[in-house]
């Protein structure tokens, strides 16, 4: 059981997802973030605020974002915490056009 | 007084009282010591144990989400922050004491008692509220002595929320499959005789405007001696459900759908069944001296899609069971000395500031499902939080008080005069301690004690 962010969140990066979760596990680049499995309680209370999909839970996932899953785990913990929202990416908004949301 | 430090400053800190421990009165203080001012938090909880509904609401067999104590214990080691249990706010402190005593008082004590079906025989012997259930098996002190007949083979649940699913969940899984988890020992033992076989979970809607997520119903597909089930034929939609499953937003209901079609096709191979359906209500419940049955009435959905609600339509049936449990939602209790909205069940607010008609009670906030009503998960309740302690900070100016507020130190001797035994943290980690040590001989992670006596017993 995981719950892990995918690619959409790239150059988008709204961080709705950070204000509700209760852990902190949120780690974050330039790019986009990442959940640290370890910290992360699956709670599922970040998977309706993400405005693109991001984030998927459990084994319920399309086949070619496994490698997410992966990604994730190595990533956040060497990334610093998010604990608050930030200020979206310029071009969030017409990403998420782009990306049909 | 003119020379005063703005409040907030070292000179003059900001003084809270937080009433209430569960998780919108910890992420309140997370969000005061987070901010640039000086702050002091005094948390008020009723029960000498804190954490609210994720000690006593959330499901023993989920013990991961319980792993957001572990952010709690972290924010009560914050220097400004102190913890006094056993202390009922509006019984033994009246409100205006609090606020007296600090610039402003932050809500965030809960619903604590639940919305009613308004159908006759709804107190019938054998009829109880999810809420009580719930409290009962996770060991709450208020409900430790509660009776459960499980000696009838039919249970109903009314309602279709994940808190639904979690009694259906408890009522649907072996002993064994309780056994190491932090479940009251008083349940474990009703449980362990229970005789029920099939459990009805009954909703008023469509599936498609079931209230579960797709993970906890997931969980019915998976149990060791229960087989869920679904009438396939209630799983025909009308043309605005179509339209409410198309919505890209919607995939919880998608993936429910899809699940209750799964349960359909199940073989029914184990001992228990979970039958789930939709589009009846309750019209009453009959039974001499105790509950015999429940008379339910069929439904049609009517209005837009999103807006549907149900309509009878005058068809009856009548199902036989023995014990019934409405999980139709929480509901808020007042205080004396703040406003409530009897309707809704909260404290009347905008943006966490307590209203009176139209116009802010001056130093009253809310946080938590006593603000909002009784819906969200845990985190929801931290964004939540946050919002209202931004409201709180920007009163800053006009929560400012010639007088400096002595915070717990004028509570304490209000207490000490009423005889209450006032419970630390440190207090706490003590009777935590000797939970987990009790449960450890059973190979559970903690046998809770389930009085407030035995806990005072244990310092
Ligand atoms: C049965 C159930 C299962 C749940 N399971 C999950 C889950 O698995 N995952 C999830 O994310 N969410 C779950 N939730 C939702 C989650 O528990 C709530 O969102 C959350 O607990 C609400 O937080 P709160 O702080 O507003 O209220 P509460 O958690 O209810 O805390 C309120 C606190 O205030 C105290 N209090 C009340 N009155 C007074 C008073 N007068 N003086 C002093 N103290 C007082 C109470 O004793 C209590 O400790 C569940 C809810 C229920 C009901
Ligand atoms: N594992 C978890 O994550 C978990 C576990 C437990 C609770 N929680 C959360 O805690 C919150 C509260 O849960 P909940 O289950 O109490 O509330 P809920 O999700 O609001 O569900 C309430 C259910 O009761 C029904 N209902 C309301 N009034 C009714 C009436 N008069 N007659 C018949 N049915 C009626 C509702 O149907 P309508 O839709 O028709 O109104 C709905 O199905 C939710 O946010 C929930 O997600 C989470
Ligand atoms: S809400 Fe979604 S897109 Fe935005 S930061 Fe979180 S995961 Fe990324
Ligand atoms: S599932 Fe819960 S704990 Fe995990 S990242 Fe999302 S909000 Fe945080």
């Amino acid at each position: 059981m995981t719950t892990f962010v995918t690619d959409n969140c790239k150059a988008c990066r709204f961080t709705d997802c950070v204000a509700v979760c209760p852990v902190e596990c949120f780690h974050y680049d330039d790019d986009m973030l990442y959940i640290d499995p370890e910290v992360c309680i699956d709670c599922s209370a970040c998977l309706p605020e993400c405005p693109v999909q991001a984030i998927y839970e459990g084994d319920d996932y399309p086949e070619d974002k496994e490698e997410w899953i992966a990604i994730n785990a190595q990533r956040a913990p060497e990334l610093p915490v998010i604990t608050e929202p930030m200020e979206p990416l310029p071009g969030a908004e017409e990403r998420k056009t782009e990306l049909g949301f | 007084m003119s020379s005063k430090d703005p409040l907030g400053s070292d000179n003059n800190p900001l003084c809270v009282a937080v009433v209430g421990s569960g998780p919108s009165g910890f992420y309140t203080t997370e969000a005061l010591s987070r901010s640039e001012h000086v702050v002091r938090i005094d948390m008020y909880e009723r029960l000498p144990a804190p954490y609210g509904l994720v000690r006593y609401g959330v499901a023993p067999d989920h013990p991961k989400l319980k792993q957001s104590i572990q952010v709690y214990e972290k924010i009560a080691q914050s220097p400004e922050f102190r913890f006094f249990g056993n202390v009922n706010i509006g019984r033994d402190i009246a409100v205006a004491d609090l606020r007296r005593a600090y610039h402003a008082v932050v809500f965030a004590c809960g619903a604590e008692t639940d919305r009613r079906l308004g159908v006759d025989g709804e107190d019938l012997p054998g009829s109880h509220t999810a809420t009580e259930f719930v409290a009962w098996y996770n060991g709450h002190p208020d409900y430790r002595d509660r009776v459960f007949d499980l000696s009838h083979e039919t249970a109903v649940i009314i309602g279709q929320g994940n808190v639904a699913a979690d009694v259906a969940r408890v009522l649907a899984k072996t002993v064994d499959e309780l056994r190491h988890t932090d479940i009251a020992r008083h349940a474990l033992d009703v449980l362990a005789e229970s005789r029920v076989r099939d459990i009805h979970v009954i909703g008023r809607r469509g599936p498609v405007q079931a209230k579960f997520t797709p993970k906890e119903l997931r969980e019915f597909g998976d149990l060791e001696d229960c087989t869920p089930f679904v009438n396939p034929e209630e799983l025909l939609l009308n043309a605005s459900s179509e339209q409410e499953l198309e919505d890209k937003k919607n995939v919880n209901a998608r993936k429910n759908l899809e699940l209750f079609r799964g349960f359909s096709q199940m073989a029914a191979d184990k001992s228990r069944r979970c039958r789930f359906s939709f589009l009846k209500s309750p019209v009453r419940l009959e039974g001499d001296g105790r509950l015999q049955q429940l008379v339910l009435e069929s439904n049609r959905l009517e209005g837009e899609a999103f807006r549907q609600s149900a309509r009878g339509t005058g068809q009856m049936e009548a199902l036989e069971c023995g014990i019934l449990f409405r999980s139709i939602g929480y509901f808020g209790i007042a205080i004396d000395g703040v406003p409530f909205d009897p309707r809704r069940g909260v404290f009347p607010n905008r943006a966490g500031r307590i209203m009176e008609a139209d116009t802010a009670v001056a130093g009253l906030y809310t946080a938590g499902w006593i603000k909002r009503g009784p819906s969200g998960i845990i985190g929801t309740n931290r964004a939540d939080s946050v919002a209202t302690v931004a409201s709180l900070l920007a009163d800053l100016p006009a929560l400012d008080n010639p007088d400096s507020k002595a915070g717990a130190e004028a509570i304490m001797p209000l207490l000490e005069r009423k005889g209450v035994r006032v419970i630390s943290y440190r207090d706490w980690q003590r009777i935590d301690a000797e939970e987990v040590a009790r449960g450890a001989t059973q190979d559970k992670p903690r046998e809770k004690i389930t009085s407030v006596e035995e806990m005072l017993a244990v310092l």
